[in-house]
């Protein structure tokens, strides 16, 4: 695998990846006795957007949980912005800057898309329960200024027709929509997507692909996404980790991925004889 | 032809009227859109102001006088800007359909030869970028969301707001020419092309003088009182003449606001947030509006439901009645008023038809059931008959004169004239200059007196002298045995079953008449639904035998109400079949404002044509589809044909509509 600078590179499509934003050193993480991860380093650069992939079983979503503060590592270090992680609430984590999305969407289902996408605001409303309560001053200055983010979001998605649809009413493809809609109101520095396509039509997929690829483009937000599809995380990402069992068996880009022998035989078997 | 060569009050331009208003109604608000969920509001005198930055930001770019600029995209107030900026700066704009495919663009642009192109987001960018190479004159592209679109090439490429910050950093520069470019306007220069969507052949540039689209719109604003204060949605495509005359023509003249919806998905909430005074749409919105309300009340309770059908049945009664100011008895009114605040007003709140004063619908025939749904809530819907040579009107319907089967009396200024073969001619001063680049159709359309050829056959009412249109004057024909084959007029009794969406009749020179039918997807769909059939594709739909058999009662109706009609009844349906697809304008079957291409209907379906005539039960066949984006694929279906039951002629009864 070939070093990459700590400045940064630049892509094939000519855009310009910063220097590291996390650093993962040798996790290793365990339920009991079974090891779910072993022993896995790698890092997400600002500005890029970044893969894990890998069969069923593989430890992907652990591996994100790890990122999100969800799951602690025995072993290893997780490093951000340049300085290591001590051992951190998931709230505290999304106060460093960091959403996400979850493969089972997990939205209010009774409540509209507009109050959905509001949550995610969640960190940026400290006035106390008693100036909400009455929502004069600074309560009301704030929910102005958050539903002006979150307006923005939704125009970015284009989800406008549907801001004050309940979300149990929506279908699944726009679930997962607003389910992105409401990590971006966050305003996050790295997005973690759990499976963004996963369940949807082609038509779909080629929709949420254009919006993250937008997003990266338009607020360059640094994302880290695991998904099974492989035509749209060769098409998507800048750099790939491959895991199996647990274990890193590759990482680079899309190409160097996709010609490694390890890469191949696992997700197309090896023969035995 | 008594034409008016000069201005009243030298307003000869739509510039001209821009400064007036920017004067007069400076601070009344102009243009309205809805943008991060709230609706954002410019006054005359802003974009009086947005208007010039931009135009002086044009000169900049080096648009010259005479240029074309294509305006391409849904309804947005800064693109109505840009066509105003064009004509300040003697340019000509050309609104193109923003659903247009990439080939149908690529021949409007190179046809009038546009230099410039100003776009509304990387959609339409995108499809400009894959056309440039065929387009020899095309120069610059200005566009005015600029997402996902930092990284591409900006040599040519320019975004609106920056254009009008140039063309702000230069006025003191560019502001002499400007006015000179203004003071140069008069009625006789263009004021918009625009393309016709073309039923036959390939579309013309219809070229409109400021004459024709001023004096159109100060005529029809004194013919409906529309002044300052009223409120309208612009959801209409812009490369409509309709949504011209309304949003700019009319607009300009009256002063009155000009709301644009957030997204064209957002339509019917914005339309109830804005409650539009003057409100215009093709059947087929109303269409859609009422099958919607039908559909919520089959989902009603039921003490809601007889709630709505006790008072709805009142309101058929009497209300169109009252609304026309004629007598109705005290106790009628007070049911009726009882009505409105149970039913009607909410209702009405609902649609977002609260405040409507003035309604139109044209384009095609409305169903008697529709039109007279609306009428009887109380909102004066009324129908016009018009087409973009004419800069809208021909004929419309006076308050008070409004029917169901009549386009109206000839509109303000206009005559009208019937041919020997029944086609219909008018003139007026709203009549087109030319077709560009076109002199031959041009003059098989307009004649030396001025005289437009319609296209359309018809009479005028004797008695009422209401306009009655029958049908294309090209698709009247003869059957075998020389009885008249009218298609649309048994094709628009079909469409009225809330189930059928399109239908195409054919017989000409034939024996007996057959029919291709579309289902509509929503109506058919949510019956379906409500009787526990399952599909999962429109073609299985329309495959099912119970749809079928109940399209075949619907085709067995309207055989029936057909035979009453003695000049008619010969267009009885013998056979029909229901299409394996919706009838679409990316396979170019209809045109981008959804009328049928009869001839290559029959063109492309003829086996399915034959088939209908030799007597076979079921045909298969294999159409070529394109999709959306262009790529193409095919789709096999195998049809069954059915037989409708035809009735004897009904003897000296004249149609009973």
């Amino acid at each position: 695998m070939n070093a990459l600078s700590p400045e940064g590179y630049v892509t094939a499509d000519g855009r310009k990846i910063g220097g590291q934003l996390m650093e993962m050193k040798n996790i290793t993480l365990r339920f009991g006795g079974v090891k779910a991860i072993t022993d896995i380093s790698f890092d997400i650069r600002e500005g890029e957007i970044r893969a894990i992939i890998g069969p069923n079983g593989a430890g992907k979503s652990s591996m994100l949980n790890v990122i999100s503060g969800f799951y602690v590592p025995q072993e290893g270090e997780v490093w951000f912005r340049g300085a290591r992680r001590p051992q951190m609430k998931p709230y505290e984590v999304a106060q460093q800057g960091i959403a996400r999305t979850f493969q089972n969407i997990a939205l209010f289902e009774g409540m509209s898309v507009l109050d959905n996408v509001m949550t995610g605001r969640l960190n940026n409303m400290n006035a106390n329960i008693f100036s909400q309560a009455i929502w004069k001053g600074r309560a009301e200055r704030e929910e102005v200024l958050n539903r002006e983010v979150v307006e923005k979001v939704i125009d970015f998605l284009e989800i406008q027709s549907i801001r004050k649809t309940p979300v149990a009413r929506l279908p699944y493809g726009l679930k997962k929509r607003v389910e992105l809609a409401r990590a971006l109101a966050a305003e996050p520095k790295l997005l973690l997507l759990d499976e963004p396509m996963a369940g949807m039509n082609v038509e779909e997929k080629e929709d949420m692909s254009r919006f993250i690829l937008d997003v990266n483009d338009e607020f360059g937000t640094t994302i880290a996404l695991i998904e099974h599809d492989m035509g749209v995380v060769m098409d998507l990402s800048d750099r790939v980790v491959v895991m199996d069992y647990g274990k890193k068996i590759g990482d680079g880009t899309p190409d160097e991925v996709r010609n490694n022998q390890d890469v191949i035989d696992a997700y197309l078997g090896v023969s035995h004889d | 032809m008594a034409q008016s060569s000069q201005a009243a009050d030298g307003l000869a331009s739509i510039p001209a009227l821009l400064q007036r208003n920017a004067t007069r109604f400076a601070d009344k608000p102009a243009y309205r859109e809805k943008e991060f969920g709230i609706w954002q509001t410019w006054t005359w005198s802003d974009i009086k102001r947005e208007i010039d930055d931009l135009a002086l930001g044009l000169i900049n770019l080096g648009v010259n006088e005479g240029d074309f600029i294509a305006i391409i995209g849904s309804n947005r107030p800064q693109l109505y800007w840009s066509m105003v900026a064009a004509q300040s700066v003697g340019a000509i704009p050309v609104p193109v359909y923003n659903d247009s495919a990439a080939e149908e663009m690529a021949y409007v642009l190179d046809h009038c030869g546009a230099r410039f192109a100003i776009v509304e987001d990387q959609e339409q960018v995108d499809k400009v970028i894959d056309i440039q190479d065929r387009l020899t004159l095309f120069e610059h592209m200005i566009y005015l969301d600029p997402r996902g679109l930092r990284k591409y090439d900006h040599h040519k490429l320019h975004q609106f707001s920056h254009v009008q910050e140039q063309g702000r950093a230069a006025r003191d520069e560019f502001t002499p020419d400007l006015e000179a470019r203004q003071a140069k306007l008069t009625y006789a220069s263009t004021c918009v092309m625009l393309y016709t969507s073309g039923t036959t052949g390939k579309p013309k540039g219809v070229v409109l003088s400021n004459r024709n689209i001023i004096e159109s719109a100060k005529s029809s604003c004194e013919f409906d009182k529309l002044a300052l204060g009223e409120e309208v949605l612009a959801y209409l495509p812009m490369a409509w003449v309709g949504d011209f005359i309304f949003s700019i023509g009319q607009a300009y003249w009256s002063g009155f606001c000009v709301n644009c919806p957030e997204s064209p998905e957002t339509m019917m909430t914005d339309l109830r947030e804005i409650g539009p005074t003057y409100f215009f749409a093709p059947p087929r919105v109303f269409e859609g509006m009422l099958t919607n309300v039908m559909i919520r009340m089959e989902d009603a309770s039921r003490f809601k439901k007889r709630l709505f059908d006790h008072y709805m049945a009142h309101a058929r009664r009497v209300g169109p009645a009252i609304l026309d100011g004629k007598p109705v008895g005290l106790m009628d009114r007070m049911k009726y008023a009882l009505g409105n605040l149970f039913v009607f007003g909410p209702l009405k709140n609902t649609l977002g038809f609260t405040n409507v004063r003035v309604g139109y619908t044209a384009g095609e025939a409305i169903g008697p059931e529709i039109f007279s749904f609306y009428r009887s809530l109380g909102i004066n819907l009324k129908q016009l008959y018009g087409q973009t040579e004419a800069s809208v009107f021909i004929t419309v319907q006076p308050d008070g004169e409004v029917r169901d089967d009549t386009v109206g009396v000839p509109a303000p200024g206009v005559e009208l004239r019937i041919a020997d073969n029944g086609e219909v001619f008018y003139r007026s001063p709203g009549t087109f200059e030319s077709y560009y680049k076109n002199p031959e159709s041009t003059a098989s359309t307009k004649d030396a007196e001025g005289w437009v050829a319609t296209g359309d056959a018809g009479f005028i009412e004797p008695g009422t002298g209401h306009l009655r249109i029958i049908d294309r004057a090209k698709d009247v024909g003869k059957m075998e045995d020389g009885s008249l084959f009218a298609p649309k007029y048994v094709e628009n009794k079909l469409k009225f079953y809330p189930n059928i969406l399109e239908a195409v009749v054919f017989g000409n020179g034939k024996d007996r008449c057959t029919a291709f039918i579309n289902i509509d997807l929503q109506a058919v769909g949510n019956w379906a639904e409500r009787n526990n059939i399952s599909y999962s594709s429109y073609q299985e739909l329309a495959g099912h035998p119970s749809v079928l058999d109940a399209v075949q009662k619907h085709v067995e109706e309207v055989n029936a109400s057909v035979a009453q009609d003695e000049m008619l009844s010969g267009c009885q349906i013998h056979r029909f079949l229901i299409l394996h697809k919706e009838l679409d304008a990316d396979d170019g079957e209809m045109t981008r404002t959804r009328k049928v291409r009869r001839r290559i209907v029959e063109d492309k379906f003829h086996d399915l044509v034959k088939a209908l005539y030799d007597g076979s039960q079921t045909v298969s066949t294999k159409t070529e589809v394109t999709y959306e984006d262009g790529r193409k694929g095919y789709i096999s279906a195998t049809l069954t044909l059915r037989d409708a039951k035809v009735f004897p002629i009904v003897q000296g009864k004249v149609a009973a509509e």
